[in-house]
């Protein structure tokens, strides 16, 4: 056991799979010499190889559609794309080749291949560098979205992702990369993919949530709990396949839930999850479904960022709002 | 003659293009005007490759009409372009092509009755038998040439000695992802031979309007790489090129771009009217640099051809695609189990519980 960073957890998960597969390859911009721009793959070019870590031309759909042809043609490779803002150029081969040549060629080709994106705001970064639009790809058939939001999970998510028979969508955030440690067991395990964790249990609200939000409900947590309201933290970890179970248990349990996401509120996946929750628990409730969210605003840049970000008052307000009902 | 054989009629604005380094081994009378690159034995298979290839092809057409197929995308005037190329691979070499490469892909080993079930609005279609590296055609423009370019570069990391061909069209060159494939297979020197069928039109717009360069094959020079125009009808040429721009590939020399000038002799697909943007006479004028009846007259003059045995090569092609015909129609639509079993690996429980509102 060591103590590490979601960051640190998944530069050791990414050496433990090149260590273990000969298959797994890390591709991208910068991955090499530079380690990322988050320095993500650290270390790795040193330690395997510039044909096992390999630097790319600026080109992400490029990246991408390569990665796809030497996953069907037998890697797995991991291919790392410097920010989600920076991923719509591969949507059209994450879209319409990755997510679908399995469908396509009726099994007989698949592409079995992990897709890294940094995520999230709050950072006060340049535009472009705080998106969270996992509701695109969580819309996909074809795909898995991961998103941990803790360094065990981060490292046994990313094994996971890596040896998945299908493509996988690994959303890293951002604002959660260097903000705390754990213990992280060495050497190689998986957390599964498609199962949500119950980070605290609760008997009186459900508060479900994924990706760096876990950091501001995690807070509302210990604000109601010092109140004496009992709420059960769901942290999603896998949108797709999305536990729907885990979700619909607990609600039945508490009677009341409030969805918080970073992305902006219409049509994201919180959406998904109210919907859900109507269509399969709507006579648990005691309340409304509350859905936390981000503005419907292109996310402000550095100076106006604050104004947007989904805060733990809110996230308090509402879960008092679903006790009030 | 070789300067007739230069002059390439060329579509949409009606004017005619001379490129004299086009290379080119049969003249349009079926004369050598270089060394044939095969021996008459290889060559009259490839007559019948290219007889059975035309059969599909009206096949293919005729089926649409009928409705017994989805929109179908004729190749006819291209089936050298696909024969020849093709040919100069080896059986375990990677292919990735589009709706349009029935030809080249059934050259390397995807069967006739499997593409028409592709054609036909069925998933089973993408499908090609187990020892059959062959990508399930493309059908957006340009994405897939990158894919080639990662398999072969798989197979150069794994030590193989594989490479892959992709195919493309005139209109394809023009997308943002046919440069990035062709500038990671420059940076990487991946063993990838990109052959593009310069048909002349990318639906109802001329080459010209694709692109302001004099030929699609300088454009690999940006690339770091080797580009070559062939007459894209001849089959000889297509072949001689295509094995050279292998040959380079398997000796870790890097990637090929060629271009075969050919000749889109039917409309876009069977729901497109070139007569809304063409003159006819231009496919008039077409028919007159047949691929095929170029290669009869070869195979004439060198005594290997005559009325019986195209009688017989005929017959033979149309026996086969019939059988392909009723292959392909013999098996129920695809089941929903098909359909749902086909998303992941294993179907996931969300995915299941959508199964069952569909199966109960």
């Amino acid at each position: 056991m060591s103590e590490l960073t979601l960051a640190g957890a998944l530069t050791d998960a990414l050496a433990t799979a090149l260590d273990k597969d000969q298959r797994v390859l890390v591709i991208g911009e910068d991955v090499g010499q530079t380690g990322g721009v988050f320095r993500i793959t650290d270390g790795l070019i040193g330690r395997f190889g510039d044909q096992r870590v390999i630097d790319t031309p600026v080109a992400e759909s490029g990246i991408v559609g390569a990665a796809f042809g030497m996953a069907v043609a037998g890697l797995r490779p991991v291919a790392e794309i410097q920010f989600m803002g920076f991923s719509y150029p591969a949507y059209d081969q994450i879209l319409s080749h990755v997510a679908r040549i399995r469908n396509r060629s009726q099994h007989r080709f698949s592409a079995p291949m992990v897709i890294r994106m940094p995520c999230g705001g709050g950072f006060g970064a340049a535009e472009h560098h705080s998106e969270s639009t996992e509701a695109i790809y969580a819309h996909i058939p074809g795909l898995k979205v991961v998103i941990p939001a803790t360094p065990y999970d981060a490292k046994g998510l990313l094994l996971a992702a890596i040896d998945s028979p299908d493509p996988v969508i690994f959303l890293e955030p951002i604002r959660l990369y260097r903000l705390v440690r754990e213990e992280v067991p060495e050497g190689y395990y998986t957390v599964e993919i498609g199962k949500a964790r119950i980070e605290t249990e609760g008997s009186d609200v459900s508060i479900i949530t994924w990706g760096a939000m876990t950091h501001e409900v995690r807070e509302a947590v210990e604000v109601l709990a010092a109140d004496g309201i009992s709420a059960e933290m769901v942290d999603l970890r896998t949108l797709r396949p999305l536990d729907e179970d885990a979700i619909i248990d607990s609600v039945q349990k508490t009677g009341r839930a409030v969805v918080v996401q970073e992305a902006p509120k219409t049509a994201g996946f919180g959406a998904e999850i109210a919907a859900l929750i109507g269509e399969r628990a709507l006579y648990s409730l005691h309340a409304p479904v509350e859905r936390v969210a981000g503005w419907d605003t292109t996310i402000p840049l550095k100076k106006a960022e604050h104004r947007y970000m989904p805060t733990t008052e809110a996230i308090v307000a509402a879960a008092r709002r679903t006790l009030d009902a | 003659m070789k300067d007739i054989v230069a002059v390439w009629w060329f579509g949409g604005d009606s004017r005619r293009v001379a490129w004299p380094n086009m290379r080119n081994i049969l003249d349009l009378e079926g004369r050598l005007v270089g060394e044939a690159p095969i021996d008459i034995e290889t060559t009259r298979r490839l007559y019948r490759a290219l007889i059975e290839t035309r059969a599909y092809d009206k096949k293919g057409t005729t089926l649409q009409r009928q409705g017994r197929l989805a929109t179908y995308a004729p190749l006819l005037g291209q089936e050298a372009a696909q024969v020849g190329s093709a040919a100069a691979l080896d059986p375990h070499d990677w292919m990735v092509a589009t709706y349009r490469d029935a030809g080249a892909m059934w050259m390397q080993g995807y069967p006739w009755e499997v593409l028409l079930l592709s054609r036909s609005g069925d998933e089973r279609g993408g499908r090609p038998p187990v020892h059959v590296d062959v990508l399930p055609p493309s059908i957006t423009v340009g994405a897939h040439m990158i894919h080639a370019v990662g398999i072969s570069w798989a197979e150069k990391l794994q030590g193989t000695d594989r490479i892959a061909i992709t195919y493309f069209g005139d209109g394809a060159t023009s997308e943002g992802d046919f440069h990035e494939a062709m500038n990671f297979a420059g940076v990487f020197k991946t063993p990838t031979v990109f052959l593009c069928q310069n048909n002349g039109y990318a639906i109802s717009m001329p080459r010209e309007r694709q692109t302001a360069s004099d030929t699609i094959a300088q454009k690999a020079d940006a690339y770091g790489m080797v580009g070559e125009q062939v007459d894209g009808n001849d089959l000889f040429a297509v072949y001689e090129a295509t094995k050279e721009a292998v040959d380079r590939a398997r000796a870790g020399e890097g990637a090929t771009l060629i271009e075969a000038v050919t000749y889109r002799v039917g409309p876009h697909t069977t729901n497109d009217d070139p007569g809304r943007y063409r003159d006819p006479e231009e496919e008039r004028l077409a028919l007159d640099r047949d691929p095929i009846e170029r290669v009869r007259r070869y195979l004439e003059h060198e005594g290997a051809w005559d009325a019986d045995w195209e009688e017989a090569v005929q017959a033979k092609a149309s026996t086969t695609i019939e059988r392909a015909v009723e292959l392909a129609e013999s098996l129920l639509p695809p089941s929903p189990e098909d359909i749902f079993g086909a998303v992941y690996e294993e179907m996931s429980p969300d995915l299941r519980r959508q199964f069952e509102q569909v199966t109960s």
